[in-house]
């Protein structure tokens, strides 16, 4: 008479937001109609049509950057430390006192589920508010050798899908504690927390043209990183995108920072602790459907504990639920776009067809919106291009090693390297290995946690520059 | 780590023979057990309280913990008539609701347990009954085992036993192992049947995962029908991840030996909401072939109320006040 433990649907109520018909830009600390065309922003999880947003052209961005100019002249980078924090703190409540509607609307327009934009998200989006907060009136003691450092002044910022509403965070939020004023393109597919982020900046106050937000796609982006009067240049995205944002900027005397692809490392050591490790592994490939820059989409594990591993592995992503992003139980939303879930389909078929192991549990898929179940490939060698290239999406490879120098060696192998996961009980093979691998972020027995105290970026064709911690406020500061 | 698939035997009366041969055999087994991070744990254990359990499910899992309560009362003051109250308590919780089931079972101090057997007669209930010096454990062994007679004797269902805390944390794990052995082997009844045996770990007094995960592997090597975190005379009892890393520990025993182990977390778990994290705990973790109370049982006293407060709660659409359920 076992007991079948059915949990009844748990959404979060969607009536908590109020999403417009349509969108115009914000420049200047008002809402404007833009100049160009408009595009629609979607629910990936019904395919439902939310919002009609403005598509920014060059004249629109052109008036931004002016806004956000004078703003800088004449009020921001004139107004003192302890002044800019006091804005940063106000904004770090609000976003704190408006939390279940960004979550809500997180949710609604990228897809993730509601625990993870409601527990991680939206809470670390104001850790990072609160944090670059207390550094505004403390910069002479930010950068080491620079004790009279100075903004930059305009900071072009453009973000991507993944994580809307904290990526915005870490961008504006240190530009403003240092002095600068931003213009912030969010990504096309994920426009609707930016703009209600831009609602959050008139209740605080914020004097007009300090942050300007502009909607768009790939065209905005261009105009906003090329224009001649942005000081700095921020991305997060695609390694091809950003490497034509340094051909761009190249020759200009613009600083920028980039934060690109990756394809991490998550190593597995036959000491590790294994119920944890396992923990580790779901989370760092399937935390936010994959779409993390720093995932741990490549599992590395010794060989001879990878098959006790993957047992574990298999039976606790059985567990997974996947489905409505609103539902409180969903631990798996659903892929951001067509254009992405595409391109996932594309490279696990040619896994498959190189010759590894698909395996994922069984799940029922609802039938609108776009939707991959969690999946893992064995028998994957460093030769498969689904070790090689970065999938973002809930995709896992598993590679098998037999020591601690092939485990680094594998780890280093690729072009890539943001981050990297290390699990063992013992604290000089964790050390030993951090200390070769080359990722800017190296996890140990944990994976995929943040903190806006400490720096992350990365090597290679991950990018460069650090965001978070004093690290993080040198790409604002000359 | 060991790998259990590999080294453990299959199933039978002497299936860890190897491993408890020795003092140093023991001791490179229960070691060479994969470690528990205790950040990871920790943290998997409030993910799982995350999740919402609303309407039909809830409803469900409230009737299923009330079904798995062992009622509980562990006073130097008990007398009869408040075992007689508990065990009145126990058959039917709540007297306004017909529909509402039982209890698993009460549990009380050997001294009482004729009396409490008398009083649920033949209404299912179990009289589980605390042995082996229970809190402490501190006393010889043939006290502890006369100890167990005397319950078992008295018609004990379930004995719940206290491991040697001091036995095992200076590191004398075989004393520790047959000493359940042995208690185990006095729950026997003169017809050859056996009393369950409940096997306390006192977990607050492990104090480490590491130490929770061997001692489970312990008493499930030397024969325990059951493993419970806590005598509740200790602070703190039962937390989510000790009770994770329990159900973990016998997921792993099942799957290397065939042998179902059941668990119970005891003390300190008083409001609906912490069992219904339990149970969901039980489900994401071992699966529902544990969600029995076969398998799994709350210790507890107060949580009952509070299992029906929300069950009427569910039923009516009203919270109604502490005054409209029974105090015993």
């Amino acid at each position: 008479m076992s007991f079948d433990f059915e949990y009844a649907p748990a959404p979060e109520a969607r009536s908590i937001v109020d999403i417009k018909a349509s969108y115009g830009l914000f420049v200047d600390g008002e809402f404007v109609d833009g100049h160009g065309r408009s595009f629609k922003t979607i629910s990936p999880s019904t395919e439902e049509v939310l919002a009609e947003v403005a598509e920014a052209d060059e004249a629109d961005v052109d008036l931004a950057v002016k806004a956000a100019r004078r703003a800088y002249t004449r009020v921001w980078s004139k107004m003192s430390g302890a002044e800019r924090s006091k804005y940063l703190f106000r904004i770090a409540r609000i976003i704190q006192e408006r939390a279940r509607e960004f979550a809500v609307l997180e949710s609604i327009d990228n897809g993730k589920p509601i625990k993870e934009s409601r527990d991680v998200d939206v809470p670390t989006a104001a850790a990072h508010f609160f944090y670059h907060a207390g550094w505004a009136d403390k910069l002479e003691y930010a950068v080491p050798g620079n004790p009279s450092p100075r903004p930059l002044g305009v900071a072009g910022q453009v973000i991507p899908w993944n994580f809307p509403l904290l990526m915005l965070s870490w961008k504006i939020a240190p530009a403003l504690a240092c002095g600068n004023t931003v213009v912030l393109k969010p990504a096309e597919t994920t426009p609707l927390t930016a703009l209600l982020f831009a609602e959050v900046c008139q209740q605080a106050d914020l004097p007009p043209g300090v942050v300007n937000i502009l909607t768009g796609a790939g065209e905005t982006g261009r105009a906003i990183v090329s224009h001649p009067d942005v000081d700095k240049v921020a991305f997060t995205g695609s390694t091809d995108v950003g490497r034509a944002i340094a051909k761009a900027v190249a020759g200009s005397d613009k600083k920028v920072t980039l934060e690109l692809g990756g394809k991490a490392a998550n190593i597995v050591f036959d000491d590790a602790p294994i119920d944890q490790a396992v923990e580790g592994i779901v989370n760092g490939i399937f935390f936010n459907q994959g779409h993390v820059c720093c995932a741990g989409s490549r599992l590395l594990v010794q060989e001879s504990v990878a098959e006790e591993v993957l047992e574990r592995l298999k039976r606790r992503m059985g567990t997974l639920r996947v489905g409505d992003p609103l539902d409180k139980n969903t631990d798996i939303g659903a892929i951001n776009s067509a254009e992405q879930l595409a391109k996932i389909r594309a490279l696990s078929d040619i896994g498959e067809a190189e010759g590894a192991g698909r395996w994922s549990p069984p799940c029922d898929l609802p039938s609108n919106g776009y939707w991959f179940p969690p999946t893992i490939f064995t028998g994957v060698s460093q030769a498969h291009r689904i070790a090689r290239e970065e999938i973002f999406g809930p995709v896992l490879s598993v590679i098998t090693f037999r020591t601690p120098k092939e485990a680094v060696e594998k780890a280093n192998n690729t072009p890539f390297g943001l981050s990297a996961g290390i699990w063992s009980d013992k604290g000089s093979r964790i050390l030993w290995t951090a200390s070769q691998l080359r990722a800017g972020v190296v996890w140990s027995n944990t994976f995929n946690r943040f903190d806006p105290a400490s720096p992350f970026g990365g090597y290679k064709e991950s990018g460069y520059g650090r965001e978070g911690g004093r690290q993080g406020l040198e790409g604002y500061l000359a | 780590m060991t790998t259990l698939k590999a080294t453990a035997p299959s199933a039978g009366s002497n299936a860890f023979g190897q491993e408890t041969a020795s003092e140093s055999a023991l001791r490179r087994f229960l070691h060479g057990l994969p470690g528990v991070d205790q950040v990871g744990a920790e943290q998997r254990a409030a993910a799982l309280g995350t999740r919402s359990i609303k309407t039909t499910s809830k409803q469900q899992a409230i009737d299923l913990a009330i079904r798995m309560v062992d009622l509980t009362t562990l006073e130097g003051m008990d007398t009869p008539g408040k075992v007689r109250a508990l065990a009145a308590k126990a058959m039917r919780p709540d007297p306004a609701d017909q529909t509402c089931p039982p209890t698993a079972a009460v549990c009380v101090y050997a001294d009482m347990v004729g009396v409490a057997k008398e009083a649920l007669g033949s209404s299912g209930v179990h009289v589980a009954a605390v042995a082996t010096a229970f809190p402490s454990g501190r006393a010889a062994l043939d006290i502890k085992l006369a100890d167990t007679r005397d319950a078992v004797e008295a018609g004990a269902d379930e004995v719940d036993m206290v491991i040697d805390r001091g036995a095992f944390l200076a590191g004398r794990y075989l004393e520790v192992h047959d000493e359940i052995v042995a208690v185990r082997e006095a729950c026997r009844r003169a017809d050859g049947s056996s009393a369950h045996l409940k096997v306390i770990l006192e977990t607050g007094e492990l104090q480490t995962y590491d130490n929770v995960r061997r001692a489970s592997w312990l008493a499930m090597i030397a024969g325990g029908h059951f493993i419970k975190t806590s005598t509740g005379k200790v602070q703190p009892a039962a937390t989510l991840p000790v009770t994770l890393v329990m159900l973990e520990a016998v997921r792993d025993f099942r799957d290397a030996t065939g042998q179902q182990v059941g668990v119970k977390p005891a003390g300190g778990i008083r409001t609906s909401k912490d069992a219904i994290k339990h149970l969901v705990m039980v489900n994401e973790t071992v699966g529902p072939d544990w969600l029995d109370p076969d398998w799994f049982r709350f210790g507890a006293s107060t949580l009952l109320n509070d299992l029906l407060m929300q069950r009427t709660k569910m039923t009516t659409g009203r919270y109604s006040g502490p005054d409209y359920f029974t105090l015993d």
